[in-house]
């Protein structure tokens, strides 16, 4: 008996394979896939997350066959919330670990890190992030929700519900910067009024002069942009303080499930537009959600980057068994027709051909006094329009640029 | 708005400031200001203190009783850390900031290993109040009033008490001491396991008030160093004029231009003030005396 595993894995170690995890055999060369997430640091309560989905995923795929009767290998380093560990990985997975394709990054500021060694290793990188958009670039695809998806529907719905007096709260760096700026627009188009914007450090975590900023310019609700676990501390000390105001987020409860963390009802009347969270109660999330919970039983939270990660992995399969291929412009190509779509957990989505960002089902979350979760609106099919309407358009050219609505793509 | 509100937010937002920049430097002024040990696991003691405070609360017992034994813990910690490390390295400043600096990612990353990345929270008690249109939260005016009995207490035991005067002895010649018949590595140990034990009582109090994860100690470091290198040697005539000078600054920085300035604010302060007094505050304050 030991002595077959012993011969096995010989044999396994001649060939420079070990696929773990694999009931299959496997005859052809493994795909490698890079996997730079913070599994410790400010953000690895809301990104260890992206790391099992991608494991659930892969392990999903190497058992059903593979990509194209290849297996998946998994490549993955801890990049500690850190930034320049980012760029020093980003290295190392193109240059020594050679793979096929890199998923990587939560924070925007970590995305610009490693963004030019994509670019000049000519790699192919997957962020599988909400974030602030504007990212017209061939070598990412991103599959995470942007602006136009998220308050172009919650900001609307919000002025509709509670009034049209706004007050933003941001994380102070580019996401919360550029989201501020759509806030801001969305606001004044839709005939509203920003009655104050504070921009907060990251790794700050005491707000009491914030709170009474607040409370001095009596707005109807609160844009609460705020990132990092430090930073998540508003939520307690406006709750003890009785802000009492309704609050909107891209970020909240969808990413860092506050709503599980705090004593109730610190995040009562938090409403956040997100493309997935667990408690959604379609089949298809259902069975994501069991799936997960079965291989990850101490898994605090599935939030919506675990499962753009887990879709994310499909999508490249899909590409790579389209193409017949794992070259960046075979796999373009295949984007370039506008039919990459797949049945998701949380429901259709499409890779959209001009800016490689993704459409999405938007789910209005509003959290409840106990902290418990409904869905008050869905908005089905919501395109990233944005990109692609302001003039990027990556079938045609690279500009390899992040656009914001005051800086957009140059008109050709 | 009336000036009275105005004079009470102002009020409420310097003893905010303020019991935010005592408490964090407290345990640190006392293991870093008197002994002299560089303590880069300072973070680590407040969040060893806050995960205990909040794990012994949900277990019923009252919050009080549970920051108690928050304290008490990271106290422990604290000697037996001492213990095991510090006490070899005394002699050697420069090597106790890569050992605690070692500690403390030790802290952190065991923290995020055995605990998880978080870790659910107690909520705020007491509620808030109501003052001219204004809604404030009652426990962080319980938070000032804590700071002001955390300097008092020090104060009392390191002026009138028989450890307190053995402590000062010991720190400032320690062969002397010893050989009036002071044990003086006991003395050193009971020390910073008071430094410990009071970073625990910090994180014990503001565990209620914010997210519980490994790294929660790192929003505290800057603020702890700042208030303690302006302080200097003294923990009590140290520390809360340090903490009442920068308190202000940040004050009425953050109100003024909000937190980014608040953070630059006291960072050019404590520039401003090594360069003037290379002893801190306290170093002024006791000069004729030196």
């Amino acid at each position: 008996m030991s002595g077959k595993i012993m011969r096995g894995l010989r044999a396994a170690a001649l060939s420079g394979t070990l696929v773990l995890g694999s009931g299959v055999a496997f005859a052809a060369d493994p795909i490698k896939l890079g996997v730079l997430e913070d599994q410790s640091g400010d953000f690895a309560a809301a990104t260890i997350g992206k790391v099992h989905a991608i494991q659930l995923a892969a392990e999903e795929i190497n058992k059903a066959g593979g990509i194209d009767g290849r297996p998946l290998e998994l490549v993955i380093y801890d990049t500690q919330s850190d930034n320049t560990r980012y760029q020093e990985f980003m290295r190392r997975v193109l240059q020594r670990d050679k793979v096929d394709a890199v998923f990587a990054g939560f924070s925007s500021a970590s995305r610009e890190a490693y963004r030019p060694i994509v670019n000049q290793f000519d790699g192919l990188a997957f962020y599988n992030n909400q974030y602030e958009g504007g990212v017209c670039d061939a070598n990412m695809i991103v599959t995470g929700a942007v602006p136009e998806q998220q308050f172009s529907t919650l900001i609307p719905w919000m002025m509709e519900k509670y009034g049209k007096k706004v007050y933003t709260l941001a994380a102070d760096y580019n996401f919360g910067q550029i989201s501020a700026e759509w806030v801001r627009n969305i606001v004044k188009e839709n005939g509203g009024e920003m009655v104050g914007e504070d921009f907060i450090p990251l790794g700050v975590s005491q707000f009491s002069q914030n709170i009474q900023n607040i409370q001095k310019a009596k707005p109807d609700f609160v844009v609460t942009l705020l990132v990092g676990t430090a930073q998540a501390s508003y939520y307690e000390q406006a709750a003890a303080a009785s802000v009492n105001l309704p609050m909107a987020s891209s970020v909240n409860v969808g990413q860092g499930y506050e709503h599980k963390r705090f004593k109730p009802p610190s995040l009562k009347d938090m409403y956040v537009t997100t493309n997935y969270i667990e408690e959604i109660d379609t089949p298809a999330s259902k069975a994501f959600f069991a799936k997960f919970k079965a291989k990850f039983p101490d898994e605090p939270y599935v939030n919506q980057e675990a499962e753009n990660s887990y879709l994310a992995v499909y999508l490249y399969k899909q590409m790579v068994e389209r193409a017949k291929s794992t070259k960046r412009d075979d796999l373009r190509k295949e984007i370039a027709k506008g039919d990459v779509c797949m049945d998701a957990p949380e429901g259709k989505v499409c890779l959209d051909p001009k800016s490689q960002h993704m459409s999405h089902t938007i789910y209005l979350a509003k959290v409840g006094a106990d902290h418990s979760i409904t869905f008050p609106k869905v908005w089905e099919d919501i395109k990233p329009y944005w990109l692609g309407e302001a003039g990027c358009d990556l079938t045609k050219s690279d500009p390899s640029a992040q656009y914001t609505p005051s800086n957009p793509p140059p008109k050709p | 708005m009336d000036v009275g509100t105005l004079a009470f937010s102002a009020l409420y937002q310097f003893g905010d400031a303020f019991a935010f920049l005592v408490l964090s430097a407290c345990g640190l002024a006392v293991i870093f200001g008197m002994m002299g040990v560089i303590n880069l696991a300072h973070g680590e003691f407040i969040m060893c203190g806050a995960y205990v405070t909040v794990s012994v609360a949900h277990t019923g017992l009252p919050l009080p009783l549970a920051i108690a034994c928050g304290a008490i813990v990271s106290a422990m910690v604290g000697a037996l850390v001492e213990l095991i490390v510090i006490r070899h390295l005394y002699e050697r400043p420069l090597d106790t900031i890569v050992a605690t600096w070692g500690l403390s990612l030790i802290a952190t990353q065991g923290t995020l290993i055995l605990l998880g990345s978080t870790m659910a929270g107690v909520g705020t008690p007491f509620g808030s109040f109501q003052m001219g249109g204004y809604s404030y939260s009652l426990y962080r005016l319980v938070l000032f009033f804590m700071a002001l009995a955390v300097l008092a207490g020090l104060y009392a035991l390191f002026n009138w008490t028989r450890f307190g005067v053995m402590a000062r002895a010991t720190i400032q010649v320690p062969h002397m001491a010893a050989a009036l018949g002071v044990d003086t590595r006991l003395v050193y140990s009971l020390t910073f396991a008071l430094g410990a034990g009071l970073a625990g009582l910090t994180g014990g109090l503001y565990a209620p008030t914010m997210t519980l994860v490994p790294t929660m100690g790192t929003t505290f470091i800057m603020e702890a160093f700042v208030t303690v290198v302006v302080g200097g040697a003294d923990v009590f005539l140290g520390t809360a004029p340090a903490a009442a000078v920068l308190a202000v600054v940040k004050s009425v920085m953050t109100s003024w231009q909000g937190q980014l300035f608040g953070q630059i604010g006291l960072l050019v302060t404590v520039i401003i003030v090594i360069r003037v007094l290379p002893k801190g505050i306290s170093g002024f304050l006791l000069r004729e005396r030196a």
